[in-house]
């Protein structure tokens, strides 16, 4: 069975008086242990369709399966409870809290988690060693670099352990050399069994990823297994 | 990591933010503060003052054959020579529960006199006590110093031909008239006014009273229950409230309030939309954090307890600086208003105080915590 499992997924936006379609009908299935590249122009609704597969926005109309889970159809705040137990994100930006340390930025997730409090300090140590950054742990995002501050979301979105990575544009505002390390940082956590979707528009991405989608008006107008995306198509 | 952990957090390491959050909310409660502080001390210095104008309740004897008719009011039947107030009685005053609400015991002897062929009424007044009391009374020349010295009303002055310097004889005694009353338009204009021991001695009544006034503390001092006090001391003196002086100081003081009250009030209504509004703007400012901590799994109930922590933290800084601020405002200002003593220690206004700085804080914090919290985590991180 497919971990993620999306049907007749659309989304449309009042934009005035006039409806935008975002997305306009997308059926996918993603198999466990896949790094899932979602490629697009700008505004063919890239970031919208990681949005509704993290319960971040509702659709208005489908379906959003992950682990057999139908997302919208969670009563209440359990939407809120899945992607605390299941999600992961790395948001554009970073999307760091300024006021908290690399630490605490990992624990954020565990806060309102029934862990005693080494436990939950060990479980973010834990995620920070894996990133590279044992020994930023006291820091507040300010006197971390955008690399470094990307490895903290990073970790932050794996410190529950979830079934699910999602990440938006993840090296959007990084140099080369620090896009390519946090690549190689991705590609390790796939190796090692984790699920990742990411929307990039970085060409330089595309070897990372074992199955790419390419987004168009809000429809998969492409989907690759270990295939090279053609250049022309991304935006 | 706990949720209150990120809010002391916040707090802690964004100390800018926390004082200007702070200094809003103190800003409103000190002024609050101050103005209800000034209120309550200018109405205590009105109260005194108040006091100051006259008694509020009259003693005189429990007797009927004499109608005496003073100052406009009904001292009831008084058989003047033979029914007196012993004045040997009036230190029991001093033992009623509330005698620490009397501010003043006017003892007065009043008796038919002949001066050169006509009667006029002579009163005997114990001067430092009768003059403070009567601050109305205007004095040509000088009060009483001395047993010898008289002050006339302006009608028995002006009918006896007297002038400050004259002299007089009474009953054999001479007198100097040291002053003149000006004219009041009550029956103090047709008296002779001497020392109470003197005018004791001329009528015969040495250890006697014809009338006590007394003067209340306060304005809103159980007057009815001192009435019953003193007449429990006192078994042979009717004792009575003389209710048009306290209904009218208590309407003076009420109005002083209500209006004090109603600019307190406004100030209040300005304050408090002003905090609501700067808390509310430093909540919507956070709408992206918010939508982090949705995204990554809080629930409403969560968003709200930090920011509502937050909020509490600020509003009791906010409270107990404002209370102390609106105090220290209240100690330079008061002099300024006219006030002698400085404001006391209200428990009830520092409460009332931090209560207020914690509910306008707690409440202007909830409602855009709400509306932020109701929002889609993605519309919330796409924010600013």
């Amino acid at each position: 069975m497919a971990l993620i499992e999306v049907s007749a997924l659309h989304k449309n936006y009042l934009n005035g008086s006039d409806c935008v379609i975002a997305l306009g009908g997308i059926d996918l299935q993603v198999e466990e242990g896949t790094f899932l590249g979602v490629l697009g122009p700008s505004g063919s609704g890239k970031s919208t369709f990681l949005a509704l597969l993290g319960g971040l926005s509702a659709p208005s109309s489908g379906q959003v399966r992950i682990d057999d889970i139908d997302l919208y159809a969670l009563p209440g705040e359990r939407l809120a409870d899945f992607r605390r137990e299941f999600l992961g994100f790395v948001f554009q930006s970073f999307n760091l809290v300024p006021y908290l340390t690399a630490l605490e930025n990992v624990m954020l997730p565990l806060a309102v988690k029934a862990l005693a409090r080494r436990e939950k300090r060990e479980q973010a140590e834990h995620a920070l060693t894996r990133v590279g950054l044992a020994g930023r742990l006291g820091h507040l995002p300010s006197q971390l670099s955008g690399g470094e501050q990307e490895r903290v979301a990073i970790a932050r979105a794996l410190v529950n352990r979830p079934s699910l990575v999602l990440a938006d544009e993840p090296t959007g505002s990084l140099d080369s050399e620090t896009s390519r390390d946090i690549m190689g940082l991705f590609a390790e956590l796939n190796a090692g069994g984790q699920t990742i979707v990411m929307v990039t528009h970085n060409l330089e991405n595309l070897d990372y990823f074992n199955r790419t989608i390419h987004l168009r008006d809000g429809r998969i107008v492409d989907d690759r297994h270990r295939f090279a995306v053609p250049r022309l198509a991304v935006g | 990591m706990q949720l209150n952990s990120i809010a002391w957090n916040n707090l802690r390491r964004r100390k800018g933010r926390l004082a200007f959050l702070v200094a809003g909310l103190l800003l409103g409660v000190a002024t609050v503060v101050t103005l209800m502080s000034l209120v309550a001390a200018l109405t205590a210095e009105a109260e005194h003052k108040l006091e100051q104008f006259g008694a509020n309740i009259l003693l005189t004897p429990r007797s009927d054959s004499l109608s005496l008719s003073y100052g406009g009011v009904d001292l009831g039947g008084v058989t003047v020579a033979a029914h007196d107030i012993a004045q040997a009685d009036l230190a029991r005053i001093a033992e009623i529960p509330n005698h620490r609400n009397i501010a003043a015991v006017a003892p007065k002897v009043l008796g038919a006199v002949a001066v050169n062929g006509a009667r006029v009424l002579l009163m005997g007044v114990d001067p430092d006590v009768e003059f403070g009391l009567k601050r109305w009374w205007s004095v040509t020349g000088k009060p009483l110093h001395s047993a010898n010295d008289l002050v006339a009303g302006s009608a028995a002055a002006g009918r006896l031909g007297l002038a400050p310097g004259a002299a007089i004889e009474i009953a054999g005694r001479s007198f100097t008239v040291s002053g003149v009353l000006a004219e009041t338009g009550s029956q103090d204009d047709q008296l002779l006014i001497v020392a109470l021991p003197v005018a004791q001695q001329l009528l015969g009544k040495v250890g006697r009273l014809s009338l006590v006034e007394v003067a209340a503390l306060c304005g809103d001092c159980p007057v009815a229950d001192m009435v019953g006090q003193i007449g429990a001391v006192l078994p042979g003196v009717e004792v009575r409230a003389i209710q048009q002086v306290v209904r009218s100081r208590m309407h003076a003081l009420e109005q002083f309030r209500a209006l004090s009250l109603a600019v307190a009030g406004v100030v209040v209504l300005i304050g408090g939309l002003v905090v609501f509004v700067t808390m509310m703007n430093s909540v919507a400012e956070r709408t992206r954090e918010i939508g982090i901590f949705r995204a990554i799994g809080f629930r409403r109930r969560h968003i709200i307890q930090i920011l509502l922590s937050e909020a509490l933290v600020v509003g009791l800084l906010a409270g107990v600086l404002g209370y102390l601020a609106g105090i220290g405002v209240t100690w330079v200002a008061l002099p300024f208003f006219g006030g002698q003593h400085g404001p006391s220690w209200d428990p009830g206004l520092a409460g009332g105080a931090v209560l207020l700085a914690l509910v306008v804080g707690g409440v202007a914090a909830l409602y855009p915590a709400w509306q932020a919290s109701t929002l889609e985590p993605s519309e919330a991180l796409r924010t600013l």
